[in-house]
């Protein structure tokens, strides 16, 4: 079936299969790498992306569910060379180890941030209950989530 | 994992999702969230040969106070529950428990008409909607039907509606509430309930609700018969695993999960005003 997806701000079209999980469509038909699959069991958020805004397991939706649809994953953030301040603020804080629950993660921080722009420490760790990082670098991640929050309320206070 | 092969087709109205259903029979599958659905089927175990999308039917999402009570539509998101001002003023036992299923991204895509059509006894809200006493309201080819909470759940897996019917509608009454309590008992953040309990006092009764406690979720009937009868908290708590059948998995045995009901349930009724 044919489907089209605003990704990242492009209008992008396909033919798929129905039962194509949007992740492929987005790794495979579309090259966007940046979005990794963990557990591949709608578990562990390294696959989270956003739909029309909100995080979301791209391996527990169907691409035939985006068509039509606006959808951004890690590669849309940064603006060209300027990375998105969620992602300075990882890079900022050491909230990676090994980098690969990191795109999951940045994407569901953003949705917190949305949700709740001005979060506590305990509304950031049970905001990314989502996402599992193997690393367990969870300590630096809420820290980057917690610089990222009162960096972007001091902009706009 | 990648589901077996099935023909997608997107409802934009409620007839169209019921005009599929009457083509396709029992070979078709309503599409809502995905997030039942769709691990299943990823698991292969369940092989629907006609996915039948209604989760663009905005039509059905909406909370609307509708005088005697409140209207849900089936395709209302968690997470719209969960931020609603008009449910955390009227039926604030329902928004705080939506808050609780799995984590965002979940909550931001499955639906509260999936949850309860998808009878899942180790779901939060099924047993939520029978504390309030609510009623479903099913759509087929010859119209609507009202179904009570209390006789939605058949089975494990397994609902009250028919094949060719849409769950449409959940209505909440509106509660007099003097209390509620939302008992989620887990090992990880995001997990399902290994045993859960969710209870309101309003309006002069108390319902009490069990999650995980056998194939469907369950009405505590004889925790509620008590604390009418004057019981207290303690004592009609005691009464918690009467007509459960607690499984045992890889969670819980099921004499633990018995013993997680009595204490849970004892602790609902406290945090719900009863002594
Ligand atoms: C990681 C993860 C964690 C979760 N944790 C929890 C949790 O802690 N607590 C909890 O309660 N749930 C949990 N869930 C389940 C989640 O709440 C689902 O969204 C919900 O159970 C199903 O809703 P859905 O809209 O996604 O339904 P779908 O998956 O689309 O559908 C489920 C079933 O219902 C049927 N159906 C859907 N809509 C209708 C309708 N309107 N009329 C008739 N039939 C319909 C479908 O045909 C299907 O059989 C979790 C899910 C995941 C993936
Ligand atoms: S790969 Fe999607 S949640 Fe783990
Ligand atoms: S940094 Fe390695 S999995 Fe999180």
């Amino acid at each position: 079936m044919q489907i089209t997806v605003t990704v990242n701000g492009v209008e992008r079209s396909g033919d798929v299969e129905p039962r194509t999980l949007l992740v492929h469509f987005l790794r495979d038909e579309l090259g966007l790498t940046g979005t990794n699959v963990g557990c591949d069991t709608s578990s562990c958020g390294a696959c989270t992306i956003h739909v029309d805004g909100q995080s979301a397991k791209s391996c527990t939706m169907l691409a035939a569910q985006a068509d039509g649809l606006s959808v951004t994953t890690i590669e849309g953030l940064a603006d060209g060379d300027t990375l998105h301040p969620m992602q300075r603020c990882f890079q900022e804080n050491h909230g990676l180890q090994c980098g690969y629950c990191t795109p999951g993660m940045v994407m569901a921080a953003v949705s917190l941030l949305d949700e709740n722009p001005n979060p506590s420490e305990t509304e950031v760790r049970i905001g990314l209950e989502g996402n599992l990082c193997r690393c367990t670098g969870y300590h630096n991640i809420v820290k980057s989530v917690l610089a990222c929050a009162a960096e972007s309320n001091g902009a706009t206070k | 994992m990648i589901p077996a092969s099935f023909d997608y087709l997107r409802a934009d109205s409620v007839d169209a999702a019921l005009a599929a259903l009457a083509e396709h029979g029992d070979e078709a599958k309503l599409l809502a969230g995905g997030h039942s659905l769709l691990p299943l089927m990823k698991l292969r175990l369940a092989t629907p040969s006609v996915l039948v999308d209604v989760g663009r039917l905005d039509d059905l999402r909406y909370i609307n106070d509708a005088g005697d009570y409140i209207a849900i539509g089936a395709l209302t998101r968690h997470r719209d529950l969960e931020i609603s001002t008009l449910l955390a003023s009227a039926a604030p036992l329902l928004s705080h428990a939506a808050g609780h299923v799995g984590d965002p991204q979940v909550r931001h895509r499955g639906t509260l008409g999936g949850s309860l059509a998808h009878a899942d006894p180790a779901s939060d809200l099924p047993a939520v909607i029978m504390a309030m006493g609510g009623t479903l309201l099913a759509t087929g080819p010859n119209g609507s039907r009202e179904i009570a909470s209390a006789d939605f759940f058949t089975g494990f897996l397994e609902s009250a509606l028919a094949p060719d019917e849409l769950l449409t509608e959940i209505r909440i009454p509106k509660l007099d509430a003097q209390g509620w309590s939302f008992q989620k008992f887990n090992r990880r953040a995001q997990d399902w309930a290994i045993v859960g309990v969710a209870t309101v006092r309003a309006n002069g009764s108390t319902g009490v609700a069990l999650v995980n406690m056998g194939s469907t979720p369950l009405l505590a009937t004889a925790v509620m018969d008590a604390v009418k009868s004057g019981a207290s908290a303690a004592d009609a708590a005691a009464l918690a695993t009467e007509g459960t059948e607690a499984q045992s998995d890889i969670n819980a045995s099921s004499d633990y999960r018995e013993h997680l009901a009595r204490v849970l349930v004892r602790r609902s009724l406290e945090e719900s005003g009863l002594a």
